[in-house]
């Protein structure tokens, strides 16, 4: 982290001064880490026409740290991790054993896991105010700990986009092709959901759960506007992503907001851009 | 099942005639509904096999359950001259659409790289591969489509495409379910010339299900008319003069003449 501090000295800000302001160094190197992560993911979630999953899947991962708090769990994370994994889990097999409209099932789940969460949150008269921060999120509170955790988790991801990204793909174009060609079509969207609920979760407390699902979303629908292949796509989607968490960032800093709407309003104009733009690249 | 995206196995195979593939006892049923029963096929390589039917009739879901992905009762048998042993056989397949929206931009060139190997295909373009991928879009006419996304090609050229995609690896097996419109008749005629000079070139065993009964009167070397079971089974004369081709067809026959459009 020490490398890291010296690092943002170079900058020409008021905050980036040696010694000051460590939370917002700690803040712009998690969203350095998070932004791609989300820019990836959201590719496929673009793709395969998943934006309600992911939103429910912030759902599933609140009820997670609800029935953590309920338990007692000091850091009710890792049981809302494993909760919402089960969640997505759920909800995958769920969509593939019925003939139900997917939209209809991710409905049923995901306000039956609000509802669960803000039951078991009030259970006894207890105050809801302390799981504001899930709600709207604090990436200004962001640990050092924390931030390796993040890391770690970029790690991850990028090895797994490695691994699944062209059975995704295919499974995306024809699930029935994707069979043709010796791919489980089920398990890879288990494990992508399955990624999908992890990476959500764990970022919830520093995003905050009502904007999240923008994170994911926006970048991938705005570099679609744009993008002629999947090369492009993903380029443009991490490179907007970052770019708008940045100066997101920054923004919040000085105007003085909540950081994750800040960069979200930014994603959003970044979109209308490219969508007014994007009969010169069709 | 073996992953036959990553194979490079694309070698052109001899030609024997005597491989042969055994639909046995096929039978799908859904719920409380039977879809397909008691379909029994005998299906030489380097034959292109027809099938026909009315809307509903099963066409599609016979080719799901060739593929393995629909539960079906009965056994698919490949049998080699060469080998005694029995084996699956390797598939290709045409999917009669895509899931995809139009704007994806997802590229003819990613598709085919993110079959042909586990590299990325959005990070990791090897030379080599893009250029084999030429190639095999230039065997279906389609060379110069290897950059347009897969949502700006028109029916015939998507189609020219998937076919360019079935066909590598080669397989024992392929399996073309025909969309029911959006082909012009040109991109249509292209397509049966093509596929029919695979039959020879690949010696392939081809099952193709389609709605064109003219194509099929001039292009197919047997005909299977499908509804529920096997109607009729045999050369396209035979079929398509039977009576049971113009039980299950006569009405649409005449709508067809009268309006003269319309197939499907």
């Amino acid at each position: 982290m020490d490398f890291w501090y010296k690092l943002v000295e170079i900058l020409p800000f008021e905050w980036a001064k040696a010694g000051q302001m460590v939370f917002m160094k700690n803040a712009l190197l998690a969203i350095i880490l998070l932004t791609p992560i989300f820019a990836l993911l959201g590719t496929m979630v673009v793709n395969n026409s998943m934006s309600f999953f992911s939103d429910a899947l912030g759902h599933g991962a609140f009820t997670g740290v609800a029935i953590g708090g309920l338990l007692g769990f000091v850091q009710p994370l890792s049981s809302a991790v494993i909760f919402s994994v089960v969640f997505a889990f759920l909800i995958a097999l769920i969509k593939h054993k019925s003939k139900m409209a997917s939209d209809t099932v991710i409905g049923v789940f995901s306000s039956t896991a609000v509802a669960l969460g803000i039951f078991l949150a009030t259970l006894g008269g207890k105050n809801f105010a302390k799981l504001n921060t899930y709600l709207i999120g604090d990436i200004l509170s962001i640990t050092p700990k924390e931030i390796s955790l993040l890391a770690v988790v970029l790690v991850f991801v990028v090895v797994f986009w490695f691994l699944v990204f062209n059975k995704l793909l295919i499974v995306s174009v024809n699930s029935s092709l994707a069979g043709s060609r010796g791919i489980y079509t089920f398990w890879y969207e288990v494990v992508f959901s399955c990624a999908l609920a992890v990476i959500v979760t764990v970022s919830m407390s520093w995003i905050g759960l009502l904007v999240l699902n923008s994170f994911l979303v926006l970048p991938a629908a705005s570099a679609r506007n744009i993008a002629r292949n999947q090369r492009q796509y993903h380029f443009l989607a991490v490179a907007f992503s970052i770019f708008a968490g940045i100066a997101g960032l920054i923004m919040s800093y000085y105007i003085e907001t909540a950081t994750g709407s800040t960069i979200v309003i930014i994603l959003a104009i970044i979109f209308f851009i490219t969508y007014g733009l994007r009969k010169k690249f069709a | 099942m073996k992953d036959v995206c990553i194979s490079e196995n694309s070698c052109q195979k001899q030609s024997c005639g005597l491989c042969c593939t055994k639909i046995k006892n096929f039978g799908v049923t859904l719920g409380s509904t039977v879809i397909l029963d008691d379909i029994n096929l005998h299906i030489h390589c380097g034959e292109l096999t027809a099938i026909i039917g009315p809307n509903g009739a099963g066409k599609s879901t016979l080719i799901k359950a060739l593929l393995g992905e629909i539960p079906h009762t009965g056994t698919l048998e490949y049998v080699q001259a060469q080998k005694d042993t029995f084996q699956a056989p390797v598939m290709g397949y045409v999917p009669q659409n895509l899931n995809l929206d139009s704007t994806s931009p997802t590229s003819v060139l990613d598709l085919f790289l993110s079959c042909r190997s586990s590299f990325p295909a959005w990070l990791i373009r090897r030379k080599k591969e893009v250029e084999n991928v030429k190639e095999k879009l230039a065997a279906v006419n389609a060379q110069h489509l290897i950059d347009r996304r897969l949502g700006a090609l028109s029916g015939g050229e998507l189609q020219r495409v998937l076919l360019a995609l079935a066909l590598d690896p080669v397989p024992d097996l392929l399996l073309l379910d025909e969309p029911v419109s959006g082909i012009d008749q040109n991109g249509m005629e292209m397509f049966y010339q093509t596929v029919s000079s695979l039959r020879r070139d690949y010696d392939l065993t081809i099952i193709l299900v389609s709605h064109d009964l003219d194509m099929v009167r001039r292009y197919a070397d047997r005909v299977v008319l499908l509804n529920r079971t096997v109607l009729k089974a045999g050369s396209p004369d035979e079929v398509l003069q039977s009576q049971a081709f113009y039980d299950t067809f006569s009405l649409r026959w005449q709508k067809q003449n009268n309006t003269g459009g319309d197939k499907d």
